[in-house]
């Protein structure tokens, strides 16, 4: 095992990515993955202002960690997130009207979303700035990732776009119920499923590398 | 050494078994369905054949090629594939795309049966499941009706049946409202001797009652169908129906315009009755059969859709299991339940 | 007699003290209290010119020809009056003006149940020609592809090129908008209803009637107060 500091602290960015990733791996805050992902705009919106709200809260908490009794400690980790949900909705209203109407009572409701107080809970209450820093950033893109992910394939297969942009001809017939919330569960479905397929065949393969020695 | 041989033999139940099989059934409940297709063919024409043919190969394929991937032995000899392809067929619309239909059977075998873990273990009607997500993905090719006995119906095809697949459809200028998209926004009732006889627009196969009431009575007759599902839905439907046609006859149409009409008699008979998606009990299944004649009186009459025999079965579907825990049979030589609270 | 009980011992666990715990939610309170209000701060006016400039391209947009515009709310006894901002409950008309300052017509809000949930549209009202001249829908939440045309689909947004809602002596809409199936419209007062979108087509038209029905004698017994708007809000 590598333990030089430098590759510590790459690890809590890169976890999040991919090896344990909010949504295909820990199956957390489903609730604006299946919401919001039905273009790649409302997936790369959400998922921004979760990492913001992410990033700000687990610093906050990590740098106050001392100074918060273990007895209130949920309490003051909600009271944090909240705040960086509202700063975040009123700079989403600053910046487009149109996103915050598509974007609706999810960005209130990013304060419930269970991947922040969890990453506040597990990871930033027990480390310093920089790596509850790290962790957040890679969880946040992460979870982002997964988002455009799912809105990609709900918005090219319900839409015929990608981005607003037409990818098939102008004849293609949009296939509407990825578009509806029944979509996202397909969608979710599927990538579940790519990932489990991977991570199985990985771990035949490694039994079938350890067997042959 | 060679292993004494054993003189008691040991087996675990069921040791009475019934004399007819899985297979047996199904191939009965296709016998039952040719005539229906038939008369759907007599209607339409080649357009409702290739409805009918390409949902049921796209079926049978499917089970095909994913029990191979699954490293199963193929299933498609049970017959239940191709229940579930001409089952969807009949409940297509005739002139819908082929790619449609084709895509239809393909998620009706691999999401409404494969992903639960094949035939026994489905919960919902896959046929149903088909087209629920057809119904969901493409709303306006599935209502866009063509009318049935045009004169050149075996010669030609509407030209939206060949469409290049993934492509919007062209559609004939020769469209019609099925009488129930008129009932409910036009409030024109249609006769009902040709709602019995099936001489209106509407699904492939769900126009002539009487072809259908046969075919039921068939199965019905060789203990392969439980009538009391279909009995009870139509009492359900006609008796709910006949109140509030009481109460308003300008806004309710009349229990016989309701029972004839749209899927009801296809879903009732054919659809409902799914042996693996409806309680086993006879209590359980009065209260599944009630429960979705009246969510099909609902739908119609206070639901945003002219038609809900599909919606209905499959929340019929969804709370089977609930009516079968809260309806159980005393196990023998035990105490009921509440005694033991 | 004076015999002193013991002090009973403290436990062997002190209770937590509550300063830290007070000390912790009033300090992050304060802390959070002020970044919000910052922010609020910091982006309201961006926020509120946003708002506004999203609703007057709404509004030029049913209104072609009008370059500013002024705000009036209709009071539930019938009155007209100047009005900023928005509030729950308030029926908002705007007056839209040409370059000259004459009046182009009244952007009127109205809103009813469509086939998914509330639906929320603005029409332009011209009184010269006593017609509906525009219409946008502000928010609807029909099912895509098949609802959602009543915002895209041409043929039907033709039919608030010049929508009938003329008034007869008794100074009272004479004929109420009606929806009609697609291709039969025979008067200047029928909404040529979608395909395939028949529920979503009613709606609209039903908002449309109601809302008008109540309004439109409202709105032309005090057109003088409209039409003095531009004056009152321009003068020095």
């Amino acid at each position: 095992m590598n333990t030089d500091p430098a590759h510590l602290s790459t690890n809590e960015f890169i976890k999040g990515l991919w090896r344990e990733n909010p949504i295909f791996v820990q199956v957390l805050g489903m609730c604006p993955a299946l919401a919001v992902t039905n273009s790649v705009i409302n997936a790369i919106a959400m998922g921004l202002a979760t990492t913001f709200v992410l990033i700000m809260s687990s610093m906050l908490v990590s740098s106050l960690r001392s100074f918060i009794p273990k007895q209130v400690r949920i309490a003051s980790y909600i009271l944090i997130i909240a705040t960086f949900v509202t700063v975040a909705e009123y700079f989403i209203q600053a910046i487009s009207i149109e996103l915050h109407k598509n974007l609706g009572a999810f960005i209130a409701l990013i304060v419930v979303n269970c991947l922040i107080l969890g990453r506040a809970e597990a990871f930033a209450s027990k480390n310093t700035i920089w790596p509850a820093f790290l962790d957040a950033a890679g969880m946040g893109l992460g979870f982002t990732f997964a988002l455009i992910c799912l809105g990609g394939v709900r918005e090219l297969i319900g839409n015929g776009t990608l981005l607003g942009y037409m990818i098939f001809s102008e004849n293609y017939q949009p296939w509407i119920v990825m578009i509806l919330p029944g979509g996202g569960f397909f969608s979710l479905g599927a990538w579940l499923l790519l990932f489990n397929w991977m991570k199985s065949r990985k771990e035949r393969l490694n039994l079938a590398a350890e067997n042959s020695h | 050494m060679s292993l004494p041989k054993k003189t008691l033999e040991i087996r675990t139940s069921p040791h009475l078994k019934s004399p007819i099989q899985t297979d047996t059934i199904m191939r009965n409940v296709v016998y039952a369905l040719l005539p229906v297709a038939a008369f759907a063919v007599y209607l339409f024409g080649l357009a409702a054949l290739l409805v009918l043919l390409v949902s049921t190969l796209a079926a049978v394929l499917t089970e095909h090629f994913l029990c191979i991937l699954n490293h199963r032995e193929s299933t498609i000899r049970d017959w239940s594939a191709v229940i579930t392809g001409l089952l969807l067929g009949l409940t297509l619309p005739p002139a819908l795309p082929l790619w449609m239909v084709a895509c239809g059977g393909i998620i009706a075998i691999a999401l409404g049966k494969f992903m639960f873990g094949g035939l026994g273990y489905n919960s919902f009607n896959p046929a149903l499941v088909g087209r629920a997500v057809l119904q969901a993905s493409f709303p306006v090719a599935i209502t866009t009706w063509y009318p049935a006995m045009t004169p050149d119906r075996f010669s030609s095809l509407p030209a939206s049946s060949l469409t290049m697949p993934f492509m919007k459809p062209v559609w004939d200028t020769v469209t019609t409202a099925t009488p129930l998209g008129q009932m409910k926004f036009e409030h024109i009732a249609a006769e009902t001797g040709n709602l019995f006889f099936g001489m209106s627009g509407g699904s492939v196969g769900e126009t002539s009652a009487l072809i259908i009431l046969i075919c039921g009575a068939y199965l019905a007759a060789r203990n392969m169908l439980n009538w009391r599902i279909p009995v009870t839905i139509f009492a359900v439907v006609a008796g709910l129906t006949a109140i509030f046609h009481g109460i308003s006859p300008e806004t309710y149409p009349t229990p016989q315009f309701m029972l004839f009409s749209g899927g009801l008699m296809l879903g009732a008979v054919f659809m409902a009755t799914d042996m693996v998606a409806s309680p086993l009990t006879t209590p359980g299944v009065i209260v599944y059969s009630a429960v979705i004649g009246v969510m099909i009186v609902v739908i119609r009459f206070w639901g945003g859709l002219p038609e809900g025999v599909m919606y209905a079965i499959l929340f019929g579907n969804a709370v089977s299991p609930l009516i079968e825990r809260s309806i159980q049979p005393r196990v023998y030589g035990t105490t009921s339940r509440r005694a033991k609270a | 007699m004076n015999h002193h009980h013991p002090t009973l011992n403290p436990p062997a666990t002190e209770p937590p003290s509550s300063w830290p715990m007070i000390r912790a939610l009033a300090g992050i309170g304060i802390l959070c209290s002020l970044l919000i209000v910052s922010t609020w701060q910091l982006t309201l006016p961006t926020i509120t010119k946003k708002k506004n400039e999203y609703l007057e391209k709404a509004i030029y947009q049913v209104l072609p020809g009008a370059t500013s515009k002024k705000t009036f709310k209709i009071t539930p006894d019938g009155k007209v009056e100047q009005f900023e901002g928005e509030e729950r409950g308030v029926q908002r008309v705007f007056a839209g003006y040409d370059d000259q300052g004459r009046l182009v017509g009244l952007a009127i809000e109205a809103r009813g149940q469509g086939f998914q949930d509330v639906l929320k549209i603005l029409y332009g009202f011209s009184p010269e020609k006593q017609a509906i001249i525009g219409m946008r829908v502000l928010e609807s939440k029909e099912t895509p592809g098949l609802g959602d045309k009543i915002e895209k689909d041409p043929d039907f947004l033709a039919n608030f090129k010049e929508l009938d809602v003329s008034l007869d002596e008794n100074a009272q809409i004479r004929n109420p908008i009606v929806p009609v199936k697609h291709g039969t419209k025979a008067n200047p007062w029928e909404i040529d209803s979608i395909t395939g979108a028949t529920i979503s087509s009613k709606a609209v038209a039903n908002i449309l009637r109601e809302n008008t029905l109540r309004l439109i004698p409202v709105v032309m017994k005090n057109l003088q107060t409209f039409e003095d708007g531009s004056l009152a809000g321009n003068g020095p």
